[in-house]
């Protein structure tokens, strides 16, 4: 007999107490939690999500379409960075004005390589007001989930309203979960040493979220 | 209106006082009390060691002590939370055995009519003020089984805040238990023993003359540390501070 | 401290060395402090927390009541999506399919994150015993490898440890394993975190194989999700051509709105926080992104026995939070080691008894480890009554009783080395029945009470020899009722007239 028969047979011999006329839809689940906690408008969400992620130290920058060029060429002169991985799919009007040499992620690219890149700059899918979170979806303008890894220093444009939600509940029918999904709070932490928080692990030590305005008109 | 005390067997035992104090205490709201002499343990030593089929006798027992009343109650958080909680499940355990709905029947008719005396004095009574005058600093631990399995709330509080005369300390930690926990004293004495002196060390820190409970089992368990730490903070439970009055401090 | 859990002593003993180590005290009483009033905070923002718990209880129900439907279901879903799917009934199966699916890759080495499910079978152990060396990456996992220790809590297996001490592991130990810590690491927080980004860097960029386990997986798309907040997990789970997840057959949800619950509850309940830093959902393999090759290991191990109670049952809703340990009065001050087990605390006196049985000296002593004071029923987010099933394992200890074990179903007889206690129990029973012989036991305490020792031989004392005895008074309650009151109760008819 297989492991799949001797597993599945176990666990049918330990649900006899399970009446045979009820389904696997029941019985029911009420869902009578909130799809989002608290009213707000959407200035108002959007500043919850600014506030949220700066909570969990990401440094969060606000702009206009004009500015974008402007802002992420700033930030990443701040830094030092002088190598950059970018999606394939990213606006390239958002890193023009940046003095920087362009990498652009190719699937032969090996995770040596990109350790040796400064900063990456992406999209996201959407952004979670309630939890400070962005989502990246491996769309085009966001990549593969190794290049928002591995570099120390991820640039993340948000456009709001568009892009922005209020709530878990709210997030997850906008995201397909036939994509690679990463959820994203504030840079790595952990709580592993006298269960006290500190940034910065495995992952880019500094998150930079900039929330673009007019997203309509950029998207 | 009539109500059966339900002494349970540590008051009985070992602090027939407080037994007495519910008496004084509800004779003097005008409360008629009887003590059903058929009664004994509510068997939660029994159950809470693992000898649920040791508790079956004690659920019909408490069932014939008390079938006749309306209102049983008593000055016990613990033992109510055993009606409460457990008796349905002894019930249910025994129809699915195979043996009929005797103990659901006798748990079913248990549960809705046994309170725990504050709940009594607030929720039925719907007195707070209970004219008790005691002249001492207390301080209040909830007891795990009212805290969190009866619900008891902030009743105990209630109560204790209109005692005539009673300053009442804030104990740090509050809601954490004294480590007496039935059978769990004996069986984890080092683990129960470490929660204990944790537990006086707050008590001792308020600089309270009192302790004060809902439960004589936890008192047992917390005067015990206390006196052999040579402390002078007195355990007394709820029912002795408002039986109190000052033409008779309890 | 050798890295296996064999031979645990029964809890009382060991948590009466655990008990006296004050270092391992104070560690744990800071942190489980710390963390407490931050969950506390964390559920106080959220005005519907107790509707989201009892949903969390209820999806979780559901799907237990037809694991059968929904592991089929979740397994067409992940093969559909390019991934492989085998079964294992017990840890051996587990680790014999593991360890032929690294050895077909023809690598010596694994990356791991951190997962409950390998801890459980041990994983490690029978890798190395094949020439594979399992690298943990999680900082507290790397933590207890480098010191050759046992975890110690569900969520922070290092709790035990603080930060002198991890310091002093880092510099004795990383050299062996890969780069060396600096000479100059301090015992700060940030520089320890530091030290082993740097030490473990090199392994992720190199590693071929990635072993996880999973918070949850979605029967209706295949999806698995891991909660993590270190990156350590991302890297594991993106970086490497062949990803192997060990996941236990209780962790599975059926919908992906499923999640919108247990995304809710699981972060603030385990590290307080809204959100965990990083969560990755991935379903099969995606061309060009991440792992090539995707097996997916279905663990039972006790599961399914632990099903087949009605009333244990409920263990397996768990989602390894760990805010129970975290409440826990009894863990605070034992310690996880005393549990003898990967599954410390609260949840793990009621798990470990059910995945293993009760029979041996350490899982017969779990479901005693409590004062069954219900803090930890009242933190769960999926409202496990830790206390009832803690009461129910005492009754199969002491009663016997019917139980399945390996899928088959038996009974259980009670256990020897209780037989004075059911005595003790049948005896107490009996007078506790018949008041006539209650009072006259209760006269002759009252008659003899001068006699009374305050401290106890034997085995009374576990109580005396921290504790005073109760004086007993002169006069029974029920002795002073019958003497100030008459016979006792008015007469059932005229009782039953004032109601």
């Amino acid at each position: 007999m297989s492991g799949r028969d001797v597993v599945l047979g176990r666990v049918r011999r330990a649900l006899a107490d399970v009446p045979g006329g009820e389904g696997p839809g029941g019985p029911p689940v009420v869902r009578d939690y909130r799809r989002v906690h608290g009213s707000r408008t959407t200035a108002e969400t959007v500043d919850l999500l600014a506030g949220n992620l700066a909570d969990y130290r990401a440094i969060v920058h606000r702009s206009d379409a004009e500015g974008l060029p402007a802002l992420i060429g700033r930030l990443l002169a701040e830094r030092g960075a002088r190598t950059v991985v970018v999606p394939p799919g990213l606006e390239r009007s958002w890193t023009a004005a940046a003095d920087v040499r362009l990498v652009e992620d190719r699937a032969s690219s090996t995770p040596h390589e990109l350790d040796a890149v400064d900063s990456v700059v992406t999209g996201c899918a959407l952004a979670l007001a309630e939890t400070g979170t962005i989502v990246l979806d491996a769309g085009p303008d966001q990549g593969r989930r190794r290049i928002t890894l591995i570099p120390d220093h991820h640039l993340c444009v948000v456009r709001v309203p568009d892009q922005v939600v209020g709530s878990v509940p709210e997030a997850l029918p906008r995201l397909s979960p036939g994509r690679p999904l990463t959820w994203i709070s504030g840079p790595s932490a952990t709580s592993d040493i006298e269960l006290d928080r500190v940034e910065g692990v495995h992952g880019p030590r500094t998150l930079e979220v900039i929330l673009l305005a007019g997203g309509a008109g950029a998207g | 209106m009539r109500v059966a005390l339900f002494v349970t067997c540590i008051n009985d035992l070992l602090h027939p006082r407080t037994g007495r104090a519910v008496v004084t205490l509800l004779e003097r709201l005008g409360v008629a009390v009887d003590f059903p002499a058929a009664q004994s343990c509510c068997g939660q030593p029994q159950f809470n060691t693992g000898y649920r089929h040791a508790a079956e006798p004690l659920v019909r027992r408490f069932d014939r002590a008390f079938r006749d009343y309306a209102y049983v109650v008593t000055p016990s958080g613990s033992c109510a939370a055993m009606v409460r909680d457990n008796y349905p499940r002894i019930g249910a355990k025994a129809a699915a055995e195979g043996r009929g709905r005797e103990l659901a029947d006798a748990a079913a008719l248990a549960v809705p009519k046994t309170y725990e005396l504050t709940e009594f004095l607030v929720d039925v009574l719907e007195v707070t003020d209970v004219g008790a005058y005691y002249p001492h600093t207390v301080t209040y631990h909830p007891t795990c089984h009212g805290l969190r399995m009866l619900g008891l709330g902030d009743r105990p509080r209630r109560l204790l805040s209109h005692v005539r005369g009673l300053e009442l300390r804030e104990l740090p930690g509050a809601e954490e238990c004294c480590g007496f926990g039935g059978t769990f004293a004996v069986k984890n004495p080092a683990v129960s023993a470490a929660m204990g002196a944790d537990k006086v060390r707050q008590v001792i820190g308020t600089g309270a003359e009192a302790v004060c409970t809902v439960d004589n089992s936890c008192l047992l368990h917390i005067g015990g540390t206390l006196t052999r730490q040579g402390s002078t903070v007195r355990p007394v439970h709820i029912a002795e501070i408002l039986a109190s009055t000052e033409g008779s401090v309890w | 401290m050798s890295g296996t859990y064999l031979g645990m002593p029964a809890f009382p003993k060991a948590a009466a060395v655990s008990t006296r180590d004050s270092r391992l005290r104070a560690n744990l009483a800071h942190a489980t402090r710390t963390i407490r009033d931050k969950r506390a905070r964390a559920v106080a923002e959220l005005d519907d927390w107790a509707q989201l718990r009892a949903a969390g209880a209820a999806v979780k129900d559901r799907t237990l009541r037809h694991l059968d439907h929904y592991l089929e279901q979740l397994e067409a879903a992940v093969t559909a999506a390019g991934g492989h799917v085998h079964w294992a009934a017990d840890a051996k199966e587990a680790n014999r399919i593991v360890t032929a699916l690294v050895r077909e890759t023809g690598e010596h080495e694994v990356v791991k994150v951190k997962s409950m499910a390998t801890q459980e079978i041990g994983l490690n152990e029978a890798l190395a015993e094949a020439g594979i060396r399992a690298y943990e990456t999680d900082l507290a996992e790397l933590i207890v490898q480098l010191g050759d220790d046992l975890p110690s809590h569900i969520l922070v297996p290092a709790i035990h440890r603080n930060r002198a001490e991890i310091r002093d592991i880092f510099r004795r130990e990383m050299g062996n394993w890969g780069r060396p810590a600096p000479d100059d690491l301090s015992d700060s927080p940030a520089e320890l975190a530091e030290a082993a980004r740097r030490h473990l860097r090199e392994k992720f960029l190199s590693a071929k194989v990635g072993i996880s386990g999973a918070n949850f997986m979605v029967a209706e798309t295949g999806t698995l999700v891991v909660v993590e907040s270190e990156g350590n997990g991302r890297m594991c789970l993106t970086l490497p051509q062949t990803l192997i997840s060990v996941v236990g057959i209780e962790k599975v949800v059926p919908t992906w709105q499923d999640l919108e619950i247990f995304l809710q509850l699981l972060p603030r309940s385990s590290t307080a926080e809204r959100m965990n830093p990083y969560t990755s959902t991935w379903t099969g393999t995606t061309d060009g992104d991440g792992p090539e090759s995707f097996h997916l290991v279905l663990l039972d191990n006790g599961r399914t026995d632990t099903l087949a109670d009605t009333v244990g049952r409920q263990a397996l809703r768990c989602i390894r939070c760990s805010a129970c340990l975290n409440v826990c009065p009894v863990y605070e001050r034992a310690g996880g080691h005393a549990y003898g087990s990967p599954y410390p605390g609260p949840i793990g006196a009621i798990i470990t008894p059910q995945l293993r049985g009760v029979e041996g000296t350490l899982e017969a002593s779990l479901p005693y480890a409590s004062s069954l004071c219900g803090a930890c029923y009242e933190v769960c987010p999926v409202a496990i009554d830790i206390p009832e099933v803690l009461v129910h394992l005492r009754e199969r200890v002491v009663e016997g009783g019917p139980v399945t074990r390996g899928g088959a179903r038996t009974v259980l007889r009670p256990a020897r080395g209780h037989a004075a206690e059911r005595a003790a129990m049948r005896a107490a029973g009996w007078v506790l029945g018949h008041p006539g012989v209650l009072r006259a036991g209760m006269r002759f305490a009252a008659r003899t009470r001068k006699l009374h020792p305050r401290r106890l031989p034997g085995p009374g004392r576990a109580w005396s020899d921290t504790r005073d005895l109760p004086a007993v008074p002169a006069e029974s309650f029920r002795d002073w009722w019958q003497r100030t009151r008459g016979t006792g109760s008015v007469p059932a008819k005229q009782a039953g007239d004032e109601k």
